[in-house]
C-alpha cells in the first residue's frame, strides 16, 4: 500500500459513505413527498421526519469531507474538475440548498408546506443525477484539452447512453436503498402500516436497480474497454454483489428480519462500490489524470493522513453515540421519549 | 490564457457567496458560545429564565446553521470551480487546515443534533450541557482553521518555488504564517462580539415591543455585558493587526489609511473623500496616530503608497471600509459600557426608549462591521490572490458561463434569506416567552 492508494481508499470510504446516508436521505424526501400527494402522509411523515431530524446536517458533512480531500490528496482535481464542472456542481450546489434549508425550515417554521414538500422531494431526485455526472465524465471521452485548458463536450454528454445509464442508476439506487432502510426503521418502530408501504416501494424499485447496475457494465464494454476489461478481472466482487442483492429481496419478500436485509443492501453496495473504484485504477481523470501523477508532494500526504487519523479518533465515538441516541434507542424510535 | 469576463464574474460571484455566508458563519461561530453560557448560568444560578434562553437561541441557531451550511458548502466547491489554478497551487501548501475544518464541522454537527433532540431526555441538565462544549469548540475551530487558509493568503510560506516547481512544502509552516494570529483572533473575537450584539438586540427588540418580562431584562444585560468584554478584545486585535500590515503588508494599511507618501511622524486620515485627482478632501487629520498605530511610536516611519509599482496597489475605496468598521466598533464599545454601568448605578435613561433602539440598531450595524472588515481585508490584498506570488486573474477559471451562476445564485441567497428572516420573526412571534413560561410549569429539573 503507498499513500496514493491509502488516499483514494480513504476518500473513497468516505464517498461510500455518502452515497449510502445521502441516497437514505434523498429517498426519504422523496417518499415524503409522494405520499403528501397520495394522501397517505399520516403513515409515513412521522417516521421520516424522526430518523431525518439529527442526522440531515452530518449527511452533508460527508460530501464536503470527499470534496475537500480531495483536493488535499491531488491537487491537480481542482484543475481538471474545477474547470469542467461548473455547472453541472454549481445546480447541484442549488439543490442542496433547497434542500439543507427546507429541513430547518419545515421543522420550526412552515408545517405541511405542500409546494415546499414537493420541491424537497424533487430535488433530492435531481441531485444524484447531478453528482453522477462526475463519475460519468470520470470515464474519459466527454474532455478535451483546448489550448492547455480542460472543456467539457455538452453535446456528447448528453447523447451518451453510458451518461444516461449512470444517472438511471443513481435514481433507482437512492430509491431502492431508502426504502429498504426505512423498512427496518419502520418495523424498529413497531410501525405496521408504514412498514407495509414502505416494504412496497422497495421490492418496486429492487429489480430497476439491478437492471440499470447490469446496463451500466454493459455500456463501458464500448464506452471505455480498458475499464470493461478490469471490471471483468475482479468479477467476484460483482458476483458476491450480486447474491446479497438476491438475500436482501429475498428476506424483504418474506418479511423477515429486516436489520439483516439492509446489512446485505449495505454490503452489496459495498462490494459493487468498491469494484467500481478498483476497477476505475489508476485512473482518477481518464485518460489525463492519474493517481499517480496528481498526488500531492509527501509532507502534505503525510500530515493530512495524521490529521486524518486524529480526526477519526474523535469521530467514531461521537458518530457511536449519535446512533446509539437515535437509531438504536429502542424509546427514541418509537417515538415514546417526549423528543423536541 | 487569460478570459477577463469570467475573471470579473468569478470575482463577483466569489463575493456574492462569502458576503452571504459570513453573515450566517459569524452566528454559527458565535452564538454556540452564547447559548453554552446562558445554559451554564442558568445552571449555577438555578433559574430556569437562563435555561429557556438557551433553549429558545438554540431553536433560532438551528436555522442559521442550516443557512451556514448550505452557503459554506457553495463556497467550499466555488473555490474550486472558479479558481481552479488557485485551489491547485494552495491545495499543495495548506490543505491541511481546510481538511482540518471539515472535522471541526463534523464534529459540531454531530453534538449540535444530539444537543438538539436531547432537551428531555437527561434529568441532568448539566448531562446537557456538556453536549454544548464539543458544539462551541467546533464552531470555534472551524473559524480557527478556515482563518488559518485566509491569513496563508495574504502571508504565503511554506514552500519554495524553483523554475516555477512548488518545493520543500511544509503545511504547519504555511499553517502558522505571520497573518495568522491577528487575523485568527480577530474573526474570533468579532464573531463573539457580533453575536451578543445580535442576541442583545432581540431582547432590546421585544421589551420595545411591550413585553415586561424579567427574562428579556435578563437576556439583555447579559449579552451587553458579554458584548463590551469581546469588543475591547477587538479593539486590542484591532490595533495588533494594523501593527502586523505596517510590517507585513504595508499597500493594505497605506491604501486603507490614504497614506501616499512614505513619511515619519505620520498622521493618521479619519473619514474624508477623495476627489478625481486622488485629493484627499473634508478628512480629520490626528497628527502621529498612523505611526502610532503602525509602530507604536509617534516618530516611526510609516511606509506609503509610492513605494509600489502602480499595478500592484489596492483600490483606494477600502479607506472607507476601515472607517465604517472602526466607527461601528468603537460606538457598540461605549453603547454597551453605558449600558452595564448604567444598570449597576440605576441611571434611568438606558431604559429609555432611544436608548433601546440604539441598541436593537446594534445588532445589524454589528453585521456591517464585518461584512465592510472583510471587504477590506479581501479587497486589500488586491491584485494578488496570493500576495506577491499570484494575482488574481491568474487563478480565475476559463469557462465561459460564470455570468449565468451569478443569476442562478443569487436567487438561491434570495430565497434562504428570506426564507431565514420569515421563519425566524414567526417562530418568535407565535411562541411569546410568557405563552412557553406557562406551558413549561413544573417540566424543568434543576
Amino acid at each position: 500500500m503507498n499513500l496514493e492508494v491509502i488516499g483514494i481508499t480513504v476518500l473513497w470510504t468516505f464517498l461510500f459513505g455518502y452515497v449510502i446516508i445521502a441516497s437514505i436521505d434523498f429517498g426519504a424526501g422523496f417518499f415524503n413527498a409522494f405520499s403528501e400527494f397520495t394522501n397517505k402522509q399520516h403513515i409515513l411523515t412521522k417516521i421520516i421526519q424522526r430518523y431525518l431530524s439529527p442526522v440531515w446536517e452530518v449527511t452533508n458533512v460527508f460530501l464536503v469531507f470527499f470534496f475537500v480531500g480531495i483536493i488535499g490528496f491531488f491537487p491537480k482535481t481542482a484543475f481538471y474538475y474545477g474547470t469542467v464542472l461548473l455547472i453541472p456542481v454549481s445546480i447541484a450546489v442549488v439543490l442542496l440548498g433547497i434542500r439543507g434549508s427546507y429541513y430547518a425550515f419545515e421543522t420550526y417554521g412552515t408545517k405541511g408546506h405542500k409546494g415546499y414538500a414537493f420541491m424537497y422531494g424533487v430535488a433530492g431526485l435531481f441531485l444524484p443525477a447531478a453528482l453522477s455526472i462526475v463519475l460519468t465524465i470520470s470515464e474519459g471521452g466527454f474532455v478535451a484539452i483546448v489550448s492547455g485548458q480542460p472543456t467539457l463536450d455538452y453535446w456528447a454528454l448528453f447523447t451518451s447512453p453510458l451518461s444516461w445509464s449512470i444517472v438511471a442508476l443513481s435514481l433507482t439506487a437512492v430509491l431502492y436503498i431508502s426504502a429498504v432502510f426505512l423498512t427496518w426503521y419502520a418495523n424498529k418502530a413497531e410501525d405496521v402500516d408504514a412498514t407495509n408501504l414502505l416494504r412496497k416501494y422497495a421490492l418496486t424499485w429492487a429489480f430497476p436497480m439491478i437492471i440499470t447496475a447490469g446496463g451500466i457494465i454493459y455500456q463501458l464494454s464500448s464506452h471505455n474497454p480498458a475499464h470493461y476489461e478490469r471490471i471483468l478481472g475482479i468479477w467476484w466482487m460483482f458476483a458476491i454483489s450480486t447474491l446479497f442483492f438476491l438475500g436482501t429481496v429475498w428476506l424483504i419478500w418474506k418479511r423477515k428480519n429486516y436489520g439483516l436485509a439492509f446489512g446485505l443492501l449495505v454490503g452489496q453496495f459495498a462490494f459493487a462500490f468498491y469494484g467500481y473504484g478498483i476497477s476505475h485504477y489508476p485512473y482518477l481523470l481518464y485518460p489525463y489524470l492519474t493517481i499517480y501523477d496528481s498526488f500531492t508532494n509527501e509532507a502534505m500526504a503525510i500530515s493530512l493522513i495524521v490529521a486524518f487519523i486524529l480526526g477519526l479518533l474523535l469521530l467514531i465515538p461521537s458518530l457511536y453515540l449519535l446512533l446509539r441516541l437515535f437509531l438504536f434507542s429502542k424509546d427514541y424510535v418509537r417515538g415514546k421519549t417526549d423528543h423536541y | 490564457m487569460i478570459n477577463e469576463d469570467a475573471v470579473f464574474a468569478s470575482r463577483v460571484l466569489t463575493e456574492l457567496t462569502l458576503s452571504f455566508h459570513i453573515i450566517y458563519a459569524t452566528l454559527g461561530v458565535g452564538v454556540p458560545v452564547m447559548i453554552m453560557i446562558a445554559h451554564w448560568v442558568g445552571i449555577k444560578k438555578k433559574d430556569e429564565h437562563y435555561i429557556l434562553l438557551a433553549r429558545r437561541w438554540t431553536r433560532g441557531f438551528v436555522i442559521t446553521v442550516a443557512v451556514g451550511v448550505v452557503t459554506g458548502t457553495a463556497i467550499g466547491l466555488q473555490l474550486s470551480l472558479l479558481w481552479p489554478n488557485f485551489m491547485e497551487l494552495a491545495g499543495k501548501v495548506i490543505a491541511l487546515p481546510l481538511f482540518m475544518e471539515t472535522f471541526a464541522f463534523f464534529f459540531e454537527a454531530i453534538f449540535l443534533g444530539i444537543y438538539l433532540y436531547t432537551w428531555d431526555r437527561f434529568k441532568d441538565q448539566r448531562k446537557h450541557l456538556l453536549l454544548l462544549i464539543p458544539v462551541a469548540i467546533g464552531a470555534s475551530f472551524s473559524a480557527v482553521f478556515i482563518t488559518m487558509v485566509n491569513a496563508f493568503m495574504n502571508a504565503p510560506q511554506g514552500f519554495d518555488i524553483v523554475n516555477g516547481e512548488l518545493v520543500n512544502v511544509n503545511p504547519l509552516v504555511a499553517m502558522f504564517n505571520p497573518a495568522m494570529p491577528t487575523k485568527v483572533a480577530h474573526v474570533v473575537a468579532t464573531a463573539y462580539m457580533t453575536s451578543a450584539f445580535v442576541l442583545a438586540a432581540i431582547g432590546a427588540f421585544r421589551l420595545l415591543r411591550g413585553s415586561q418580562h424579567m427574562y428579556h431584562k435578563k437576556a439583555l444585560y447579559l449579552m451587553m455585558k458579554i458584548g463590551f468584554v469581546f469588543s475591547i478584545a477587538t479593539l486590542l486585535i484591532g490595533d495588533l493587526s494594523g501593527k502586523y500590515l505596517a510590517a507585513y503588508q504595508p499597500e493594505k494599511l497605506a491604501a486603507a489609511e490614504w497614506h501616499f507618501e512614505t513619511e515619519d511622524y505620520a498622521p493618521l486620515i479619519l473619514l474624508g473623500w477623495l476627489d478625481e485627482e486622488d485629493n484627499v478632501k473634508y478628512a480629520i487629520e490626528i497628527p502621529y496616530a498612523l505611526s502610532m498605530l503602525a509602530h507604536a511610536w509617534p516618530s516611526a516611519e510609516v511606509i506609503g503608497l509610492d513605494q509600489f509599482p502602480k499595478d500592484e496597489i489596492p483600490p483606494l475605496y477600502i479607506h472607507y471600509l476601515f472607517n465604517i468598521m472602526v466607527g461601528i466598533g468603537m460606538l457598540m464599545i461605549v453603547v454597551s459600557f453605558m449600558y452595564w454601568i448604567g444598570v449597576r448605578r440605576h441611571w434611568r435613561f438606558i431604559h429609555t426608549r432611544a436608548f433601546r433602539w440604539l441598541i436593537v440598531a446594534g445588532g445589524p450595524l454589528s453585521i456591517i462591521a464585518i461584512e465592510t472588515g472583510w471587504w477590506l481585508a479581501e479587497v486589500g490584498r488586491q491584485p494578488w490572490i496570493l500576495r506577491g506570488i499570484m494575482k488574481t486573474a491568474e487563478a480565475a477559471t476559463t469557462s465561459d458561463h460564470v455570468d449565468i451562476m451569478i443569476y442562478l445564485f443569487s436567487g438561491l441567497y434570495l430565497i434562504l434569506g428570506i426564507g431565514s428572516v420569515v421563519v425566524l420573526s414567526r417562530m418568535f412571534r407565535n411562541n411569546p416567552i410568557e405563552r412557553e413560561l406557562e406551558e413549561r410549569k413544573g417540566a424543568v429539573h434543576l
